[in-house]
């Protein structure tokens, strides 16, 4: 059985579809900290610096997401749908103009996703 | 009821150059109210055309607004001082209904406070001296302290007027012309502000742009006519704002948030007094402001002996917490900032639960009634479990707490410490020796002693670990925006004798 960590709703596939067709080729990456902190980012391919540092959790709509190897060391038991809600959020994320805000819905990984994705 | 919703104008403006000044694209978006959802006013959809402009302005005013004296810089920014203090309502009720906090906190804490920090950068720089040194008879060392030139800012949302006073006066005084970009939820202040000083400072010299993350703070971070970056906000923006910065080889300050521990040792329940209960406030403080603050006690220690008896306070406390319309004065929680961060503590509350956090109190959304009824609040919340759960590791900035029990000094250390962030941490004990070891071994920049939640200004505050780099709210914040000239003179007329 192949798991995934992450997946993506219907209604942020809609969203994203909308962002690759003015942008092209776009890159998710998980934030920490104040503020948007905890929000999932979407930029541009090549807009930010990625290294071996940061882990790619998964493609979602032919887009990687990634987050920090610190920060996924506390996330990695747990299982992150991308969702859209209304809203004004605050950072250089490529949606927010659209006055719509990317979210992360999280669920625990269960016994036999956990071994699989995790040992 | 003792306020009421401000009025306000149709549309706002940019602040470039000494005027208000349309966008260029003449776009504009609406901002409303988190408190009732409904629209306050529409701002400017700045571009990169419009960031452009407000470089070349202060590019202009810089030479001249360097050279003026120490005295002139800080006379004018007491002017400030005293036009926000002589309006101090007016500015705490548009805080108010921008934000979603109560009036009693921006009528008692943001606005006081933000007139504070523009006076002691005015004092700052009037009573500061540069240093010399004498290398030999005939040699002297001369350290001169020269504004950067131009800056650009960028702040977030949960202390509107606050944050821009603490980012503007150490910046302004020290010479330097600022571009400030106010956080697209909370425009507002910033633009009363302008509107009160618009004749202040030379044009130029002070600049406020409104607009979206991706079209106007970006092209603001990487511009090639500024100097420096300050930014607070959240970690892949600070990456984003440092990769830009390291192409122009500029100077940025970070402050990116934290996950604070707010400790308890046994010794603050050896008796029941007014100590004890100042503790108990000090523990539910982290409902202070819905939790929107950088340095929110997000994350409460308590010793295992007295947690019981403690909690039953904390939570008893907490529940006494009076979460009601934002514009009457005995409201102390109002709403959340915005609905997307509604949303994501939400989010936060259901992960908790899976994870296997109990519920001590609140856990839900707070619907009010009546026009509240679209507002965004959330019921002040405590959470129990253990530091490895995502509650316990991500800052919700929601009035969420996530409590757990330590045994002895080395395990509150361990699970204070076990944390990305260093931002922020809280130490309570009558024990004498605790009160200063305790706080030696946490990594964070600052650690509130007996105390939480106090921002003065003369004490530096600032991030450890992945928390930023910086220190604000003293006068240290003045050496971030300056370089040091050294001037190496000699007094001896004999040559070196090489050629």
């Amino acid at each position: 059985m192949n798991y995934t960590r992450v997946a993506i709703t219907q209604a942020a596939t809609l969203i994203l579809d909308q962002l690759k067709a003015k942008y092209g080729d776009l890159i998710f990456h998980q934030s920490g900290g104040c503020c948007d902190g905890s929000s999932p980012m979407v930029f541009e391919e090549g807009e930010m610096y990625l290294d071996e540092s940061d882990i790619l959790l998964g493609q979602l709509d032919g887009i990687n997401y990634y987050m920090n190897q610190d920060q996924f060391d506390y996330w990695k038991h747990t299982h992150l749908t991308v969702d859209v809600t209304e809203g004004r959020g605050a950072s250089f994320s490529l949606e927010i103009p659209m006055g719509v805000r990317f979210i992360i819905r999280s669920r625990l990984l269960t016994p036999e996703e956990n071994s699989e994705l995790n040992n | 009821m003792d306020y009421k919703k401000p009025k306000f104008k149709e549309k706002y403006e940019n602040f470039i150059g000494g005027k208000f000044v349309p966008p260029v694209g003449n776009e504009y978006f609406e901002n409303n109210s988190p408190i009732d959802n409904t629209l306050i006013a529409k701002y400017p959809r700045s571009q990169k055309e419009d960031i452009d402009h407000a470089v070349i302005a202060a590019n202009k005013a810089k030479e001249a607004w360097g050279n003026t004296s120490a005295a002139e810089r800080a006379g004018l920014l007491n002017e400030v001082a005293d036009i926000i203090e002589a309006n101090l309502e007016e500015f705490a009720l548009v805080e108010t209904c921008d934000n979603g906090k109560p009036i009693r906190e921006t009528l008692n804490a943001d606005i006081p406070l933000s007139v504070d920090h523009w006076r002691y950068f005015a004092s700052a720089i009037r009573a500061e001296e540069s240093t010399m040194s004498e290398l030999d008879i005939h040699t002297v060392s001369l350290n001169l302290k020269e504004p950067l030139g131009v800056i650009g800012q960028i702040i977030p949302w949960n202390f509107p007027l606050l944050m821009l006073s603490w980012k503007l006066p150490p910046a302004l005084a020290t010479g330097n012309c600022v571009i400030l970009k106010s956080a697209e939820q909370t425009p507002s202040t910033a633009t009363l502000l302008m509107e009160k000083i618009a004749d202040v400072f030379p044009p130029g010299v002070v600049n406020i742009l409104h607009g979206f993350g991706p079209e106007a703070g970006k092209p603001l971070a990487s511009h090639s006519g500024i100097d420096k970056v300050a930014f607070t906000g959240e970690t892949t923006t600070g990456q984003l704002i440092m990769q830009y910065a390291s192409k122009n080889l500029n100077p940025v300050t970070m402050e990116l948030g934290g996950k604070s521990p707010n400790i308890f040792f046994n010794s603050v329940m050896d008796a029941d007094d007014a100590f004890l209960d100042k503790a108990i406030e000090g523990a539910v403080l982290f409902a202070f402001n819905q939790g929107e603050v950088c340095t929110c006690p997000s994350r409460l220690l308590v010793q295992e002996d007295i947690y019981d008896a403690f909690m039953a306070r904390v939570i008893e406390r907490t529940e006494a917490i009076i979460q009601d319309n934002p514009y009457d004065v005995n409201t102390m929680v109002g709403a959340q900032a915005s609905n997307d961060q509604y949303e994501k503590i939400l989010s936060y509350l259901k992960i908790g639960k899976e994870e296997g956090a109990k519920v001590l109190t609140g856990g839900a959304a707070c619907h009010l009634d009546g026009d509240l009824a679209n507002g965004f609040y959330i019921q002040p919340t405590i959470l129990e479990g253990h530091n490895k759960m995502r509650v316990f590791q991500e800052e919700i900035f929601g009035p969420v707490v996530a409590v757990t029990k330590f045994k002895d000094e080395a395990e509150a250390l361990e699970i204070a410490n076990d944390t990305l962030y260093g931002l922020g941490a809280g130490v309570w004990s009558r024990d004498a020796h605790q009160l200063y070891q305790i706080p030696r071994a946490i990594k964070a920049g600052r650690v509130w002693v007996n105390c939480y939640h106090a921002y003065p200004a003369h004490a530096p505050f600032g991030g450890y670990k992945k928390s930023g780099f910086g220190r604000e709210t003293h006068l240290m914040m003045m050496n971030h925006y300056r370089q040091t000239k050294n001037m190496l003179i000699s007094y001896d007329k004999n040559k070196l004798g090489f050629f």
